[in-house]
């Protein structure tokens, strides 16, 4: 394979074509952008009872790393708790920075902290290729970031 | 990818099959120029102006026959107008600090255009903040050029600066300075000329153009980084404040009191970029070795076939329709965003810029958050200009 198509896998490119929980969110919606690529999201948490995320959905524009990130942010934490959707938030973006080696890795220290399952990054490993890439990791990490901070803003107040 | 009317370029040889079309952003640097810079270390190194020995001499003497190559090669009065400086926007920074406190008062009006480089907006925004001034825009018309007509229907008798791009980074716009100039002066007020994009790319003379203040870098025309410099009217870097303190701008200081030194030197406070001055002085020999009403003609050639090329493709859009432009195409491809295409050109080898290229207005206007830019240098030909258009179908087909 190529660099390129190492980048642009063809689960990323599907993704980015074809993206899950992509829906126009109107309304008062906080914007996670990076400036500089002109990539933009809006996020909207669905809940399930206090403690569960039925949906996430994604709303913005960017580039195909941007965008496919978010489609599989989507995916990998509906249906999750809070907790163990801050856990995958963590391991992704460790493995996006390329601080873990593959998404399945036991060994680190954030890991046996929480005594859950291992974490099943699924279609985030097609997004390995991005490591070779240096200015591409904020593209792949923006949606991730952009959760991590709404989970925690949530939690801090109450859910419905 | 370069013909032999260029001369070498190490890099472009060593890349041989690299197209290099990032040229507004920085031009690679012919051998002389490096040459230049290494052997100003090897012979003449020492600090300027400070001390007596023959090797100081040298050095300052390299440091202003620089200054004097920079005053020939932009058509000065005298090389006392010509401050060094790091480039175009400390420059800017300076002339925006310097002229808002010799020159306006609070209600002051000052324009810069829709089609600015942040480097000529934001250091007027924060005069403009900091002390009470109006900071009014100059929009673009719909094919990126500019009207008077709409200057016109800005102006007051407030209006005491006008800033404007030579060369738009983004459209390739030439604007018609001489024009603006006499409109300007007319109504009491100075033109400042951010000349970053053109005074590496043909024929450029600040007496011609009209302009009070004119601004660039050594390193878009062929000379190094970290070198760049500041034209005024020798009145006017008279009558202006200084900038930065430090050595060499001042006559004398006492604990309780400070004067200055005379222009240019009031405004190079500390040990200045001595090698960039004499890589730049070098890279304007280059020019002129070349001709630079040869330069420009090519480019105008190269500027008309890459317009006549791009439109054609497909789901292309290349913003500016500018009757005088520059060869530079910022365009975005439907349905792919600009860095998805700049990493896939960077296959083909192929180098461009892709984001909002410091001109958010101008990209706000546009309707465009991000786009992709090719911009051409002395090296590049046609054939670097159909390479780039192969390159742009494959890309459509890959992310469609
Ligand atoms: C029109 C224009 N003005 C100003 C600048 C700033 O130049 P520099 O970064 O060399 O100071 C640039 C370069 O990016 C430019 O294109």
């Amino acid at each position: 394979m190529n660099e390129l198509d190492t980048l642009y896998q063809e689960l990323i490119l599907e993704h980015y074509k074809h993206p899950r929980n992509r829906e126009p969110l109107e309304g008062d919606f906080i914007t996670h952008e990076n400036p500089s690529c002109g990539d933009s999201l809006r996020l909207k948490i669905e809940w399930e009872g206090s403690d569960r995320i039925k949906r996430i959905v994604f709303d913005g524009h960017g580039c195909a790393i941007s965008i496919a990130s978010a489609s599989i942010m989507t995916e990998l934490l509906s249906g999750e708790t809070v907790q163990n959707a801050e856990r995958i938030c963590t391991k992704a973006i460790a493995f996006l920075r390329g601080e873990s080696k593959a998404s399945t890795d036991a060994g680190d220290s954030s890991d046996s902290r929480h005594s859950g399952d291992p974490v099943d990054l699924g279609d985030l490993q097609a997004l390995a290729g991005v490591r070779l890439f240096p200015l591409r990791v904020k593209c792949a990490t923006l949606a991730w970031h952009g959760i991590e901070k709404e989970l925690k803003a949530q939690g801090e107040v109450d859910r419905p | 990818m370069y013909t032999l009317k260029t001369g070498k370029f190490p890099l472009l040889e060593a890349n041989p099959n690299l197209v290099y079309l990032d040229n507004a952003s920085t031009t690679q640097k012919p051998d002389s120029v490096i040459r230049a810079i290494t052997e100003y270390y090897q012979t003449s190194n020492a600090n300027v102006h400070r001390s007596v020995y023959r090797l100081a001499e040298a050095s300052t003497r390299a440091f202003e026959d620089a200054r004097s190559r920079v005053a020939r090669f932009i058509g000065a009065f005298s090389s006392k107008e010509i401050v060094f400086t790091r480039g175009t926007t400390e420059a800017l920074n300076l002339i925006a600090h310097s002229m808002v406190r010799t020159f306006l008062d609070p209600g002051d009006v000052i324009i810069v255009t829709q089609m600015d480089h942040h480097s000529n907006i934001v250091p007027f925004w924060l005069a403009a903040q900091e002390r009470g001034y109006h900071l009014r825009f100059w929009p673009i018309n719909p094919n990126g050029e500019l009207d008077l007509e709409d200057l016109e229907s800005l102006w007051s008798d407030r209006v005491k600066i006008v800033a404007l791009p030579h060369v738009s980074n983004v459209l390739g716009t030439v604007n018609p300075v001489s024009s603006i100039a006499s409109f300007v002066h007319d109504r009491g007020a100075f033109l400042v000329l951010d000349a970053a994009q053109s005074a590496g790319h043909g024929p450029f003379d600040v007496s011609q153009l009209g302009c009070d203040v004119a601004a660039f870098s050594g390193h878009k025309m062929y000379g190094p980084m970290g070198i760049g410099v500041l034209w005024a009217k020798e009145e006017i870097l008279r009558a202006l404040v200084p900038f930065q303190g430090g050595g060499e701008m001042i006559d004398t200081v006492t604990e309780t009191s400070v004067t200055f030194n005379d222009p240019p030197y009031r405004f190079e406070a500390g040990t200045p970029n001595v090698e960039g001055a004499v890589g730049l002085a070098a890279a304007m020999d280059f020019l002129d070795s070349i001709d630079r009403k040869r330069i420009f003609a090519e480019e105008e050639e190269l500027a008309r076939y890459g317009v006549r090329i791009l439109s054609s493709i497909p789901d292309l859009t290349l913003y500016g329709k500018a009757a005088e432009r520059a060869p530079l195409f910022t365009f975005n491809l439907e349905g792919v965003h600009s860095h998805d295409l700049a990493q896939f050109l960077d296959s083909r080898y192929i180098a461009v810029r892709s984001g909002h290229h410091c001109a958010q207005p101008l990209l706000r206007r546009l309707g465009a958050s991000t786009a992709v830019r090719a911009s051409l240098g002395i090296y590049n030909t046609k054939k670097d200009i159909d390479r780039l258009a192969l390159a742009l179908e494959e890309a459509r087909r890959y992310f469609r």
